[in-house]
């Protein structure tokens, strides 16, 4: 065997665990050094629950490597730290934002909101000015040589600390830079003024045509009172920390405002404000009612074909089944795009169909009855092969001298259905069932990609619309913008979400004894 | 199977009925699944490719529609198949590959810790990416402002989610296929010497290669599937998966695109099809186990 071959070669195995111990260690500096460089950059701009779960996958990872005792872990490392980075601290993540005021304005820590006001710079009035000549490179870049008004020259360019120039003559060429004339540097005005000459706070900025002066930082941080000050109109701008902005004693604002914890204040919005829980509760009945009727009626759909397939005298039985999972086999956002086309008010061949026959057609888009059942047909169409197949499969379990028993009793086609068939299906596929409950009730793509939740519910603070789940107006609140991205808000939601999903996981397992199943397997 | 009751005289007869009307069943439930495939189909080569125009059977059948797509400036549309296809691709290699290794732990390897660490990575899959997607999107954005090649509006960071993603069903599918392989096999060589991985490399893993296969197939097709994660981390035309150019081409101009759109569909969907069909058996035999397509 090939593996003989292996251990068969002149090298003797302590060189051999000498080389792999060498060869962990190089890896393992490799990435920490770069988890280093990386939680340093995160932690510097304040983003502390990214960088400590960084931290912490590498630590254990660390740990795993250097442990002769964890040999097993060091084969599952790397999908758990997959699994812990991208699936796990999104959701912790989720939760927290759903305690914090993060919004459009309130999107930066605080770090980052301090670093992005104090970027501002203004020419204050009585600093040093001096004249100025505009010099261009050939690829468009400019610099000044700036006179001073004690006659002082120096050559400025931007990002670079200025330099002394002697003499008193300005060259026509300079650096790589050709002097441009009086009459042609107005023409380059509008571009030069918001050119900073020169490193950060030593920047010597255009301010009109004769004159040029050096810049000053607008805003400085103070952290001993924890609070931003506006040089060029000393004004004290202090950090509140309930509503994540730097505020003055007047109530201004300063812009961006970071994110801070706010408690349960966006629940008490949910549940509160009159104007928002309205649209909410619509949208969380809706949610239930479209999962529930989509789980029934592609378990009806699916189960009848199932039974009509799962006998002999069907030609093609192989054939058959293809078809009928086409469904299940092309992606299902361009069959929800296609059922869009086809179901068109004024185009779509089954309205126009349906006009002809009946002289009537449903409004499939702006009605919120028609869209829903548009929403649910298309749903049945998508789902039905799954349960199609899943019910096929456990057609098959069922013993079959139970049905024979009960013909011996004279039970017909209906009691054998109803006293048989389906307890015995109930039983096998009703975890599947449950699971695609919670499948449907985050089914985000059937909703947006048929009518993008809509059509809108009116006067409403926040979007909604008649056909919105509570995924789908999740999604709005944060990602559509029409008001601004409330992301605390929508993480409220999901928050919400994530507890009915737990409470029908525990359901779930409960009541189908699928834990002790699953617990037997590992 | 059927036994006589009070309304039937003649059990012959009464098969028959009932056959027909399963033939009749049949006949309308094959038409309802292929009704909007058929459609699509006529429209991908009718030559006039308005949603207003088309007709079951076209006037006139052209590939006009296809030269329209693969010529359209705006709408790149053999970009955003290609991009679908590069980072379906990538995400199933890495996802089987990472899968690979923690299933054969999970399966070959008694050690603390095992059991819960399998019920917690079940649990985590309780919960889909899509409903994180707020902290997801602040998860790309944030590791973009260091990595760019990670953040927002790069195939890096969408592939980052979809391997974070997937992770724990497919380790719960993979472990099933190596317990089914007997552990004999391996035990007797460590006897003969070989260590872990020497075993796995060259005993278990050439036994498990056909499902390694299908396991990536399966997120080869999840992936080019996916609309929603694409959606919120993809912002560029050019860097567009063809779920997210598909659906931002349509829902501009529904009626006038709708011939362009089906031949897109019909491109989309091809490939796709095909590997389903082919699987067909695996898939309905994984189906059982629970997975439900995302």
């Amino acid at each position: 065997m090939k593996y003989q071959q292996s251990t068969g070669e002149l090298v003797s195995p302590v060189f051999r665990n000498l080389r792999s111990y060498l060869g962990t260690l190089v890896g393992l500096s490799l990435l920490d050094g770069f988890a280093l460089w990386f939680i340093y950059n995160l932690l510097a701009d304040g983003v502390w629950f990214l960088g400590i779960a960084v931290f912490l996958v590498t630590l254990g990872i660390n740990i795993i490597f250097l442990r002769k005792d964890l040999y097993p872990l060091r084969w599952i490392s790397p999908g758990l730290a997959l699994i812990l980075l991208l699936a796990f601290y999104p959701i912790l993540f989720s939760v927290y934002s759903a305690f914090t005021n993060y919004s459009d304005g309130h999107l930066l820590t605080k770090e980052q909101s301090i670093n992005r006001i104090t970027q501002d710079y203004y020419l204050p009035e009585d600093t040093e000015t001096f004249s100025w000549e505009l010099y261009r490179s050939e690829n468009g870049n400019f610099a000044l040589l700036l006179t001073g008004e004690n006659g002082d020259r120096y050559w400025a360019k931007p990002d670079q600390p200025l330099e002394a120039l002697p003499g008193q003559e300005s060259p026509e060429t300079y650096d790589g830079f050709v002097r441009v004339s009086r009459a042609e540097s107005i023409k380059y005005l509008t571009e030069i003024e918001s050119i900073a000459f020169g490193v950060g706070e030593e920047g010597v900025r255009v301010k009109s045509l004769s004159s040029a002066a050096q810049l000053q930082k607008r805003f400085v941080y103070n952290a001993d009172i924890d609070a931003i000050i506006d040089q060029k109109q000393e004004i004290v701008y202090y950090a509140d920390g309930d509503l994540g902005s730097f505020l003055s004693v007047t109530g201004t604002e300063l812009f961006p405002g970071y994110q801070v914890a706010v408690g349960l204040d966006n629940f008490t919005r949910l549940i509160k404000s009159p104007a928002l829980s309205g649209p909410f509760l619509q949208v969380f009945l809706w949610t239930i009612v479209f999962a529930f009727i989509s789980v029934v009626s592609t378990f009806m759909l699916g189960l009848f074909l199932a039974l009509v397939l799962d006998s002999p005298g069907i030609p093609l039985p192989k054939v058959i089944r293809s078809l009928l999972i086409l469904p299940y086999a092309v992606p299902g956002v361009i069959l929800i795009l296609i059922w869009r086309g086809l179901l068109n008010p004024h185009l779509g061949v089954v309205n126009l169909t349906l006009m002809q026959w009946f002289g009537w057609a449903p409004a499939w888009f702006s009605d919120p009855f028609w869209t829903k059942m548009g929403i649910l047909l298309v749903n049945l169409y998508l789902g039905y092969p799954y349960m199609m197949l899943i019910c096929s499969g456990a057609l098959k379990a069922i013993p079959q001298d139970v049905y024979e028993a009960a013909e011996v009793d004279g039970a017909n086609i209906f009691q054998k259905f109803f006293n048989i068939t389906l307890p015995y299906l109930l039983i096998s596929v009703g975890p599947l069932l449950v699971s695609s409950f919670s499948f449907n009730f985050n089914n985000f793509n059937v909703i947006y990609l048929f009518n993008e939740g809509g059509p809108p519910i009116p006067n409403t603070p926040t979007p909604a619309g008649h056909s919105d789940i509570l995924i789908s107006y999740t999604y709005r609140l944060a990602f559509a913008g029409e008001r601004g991205a409330d992301y605390g808000y929508a993480a409220a939601i999901a928050f919400v979400i994530f507890i009915i999903l737990s409470l029908i996981t525990l359901f779930n397992f409960r009541f189908t004894r699928m834990w002790e199943e699953v617990s037997e397997n590992v | 199977m059927f036994k006589q009751n009070a309304f039937s005289n003649s059990p012959l007869l009464k098969k028959r009925l009932l056959l027909w009307l399963r033939f009749v069943i049949i006949l309308i439930a094959v038409l309802f699944a292929l009704f909007p495939v058929i459609w699509i189909i006529s429209a991908a080569f009718n030559a006039s490719g308005t949603l207003a125009t088309q007709k079951l059977i076209p006037n006139q059948i052209s590939l006009a529609n296809f030269q329209k797509m693969v010529n359209d400036p705006l709408h790149p549309f053999i970009r955003w198949t290609w991009n679908s296809i590069k980072v379906s691709i990538i995400t199933s290699v890495l996802s089987v590959a990472i899968t690979t290794f923690s299933a054969y732990a999970f399966s070959r390897f008694r050690f603390r810790l095992r059991r819960s660490l399998l019920m917690s990575i079940l649990l985590v899959q309780v919960f889909p990416p899509v409903l994180a997607m707020i902290a997801v999107f602040l998860l790309v954005q944030q590791i973009g402002m260091y990595l760019p090649g990670f953040g927002l509006n790069t195939h890096g960071g969408l592939i980052l989610i979809y391997l974070g993603g997937q992770m724990g069903i497919n380790v719960w599918l993979m472990k099933g296929f190596f317990d089914s392989i007997p552990r004999d096999i391996d035990e007797s060589a460590m006897v003969d010497g070989a260590t872990y991985w020497e075993s796995f490399w060259y005993l278990i893993f050439p036994l498990v290669r056909p499902m390694l296969v299908v396991v990536g197939i399966l997120v080869f097709v999840g992936t080019f599937g996916d609309f929603v994660l694409a959606r919120v981390i993809l912002q560029d035309t050019q860097k567009f998966t063809l779920m997210v150019g598909l659906y931002m081409f349509i829902s501009d101009r529904f009626s006038q695109n709708w011939g362009v759109f089906a031949a897109g569909s019909l491109l989309g969907s091809l490939p796709i099809v095909v590997l389903y069909l082919s699987l067909q058996d695996q898939i309905v035999s994984g189906l059982t186990k629970g997975a439900v397509k995302g």
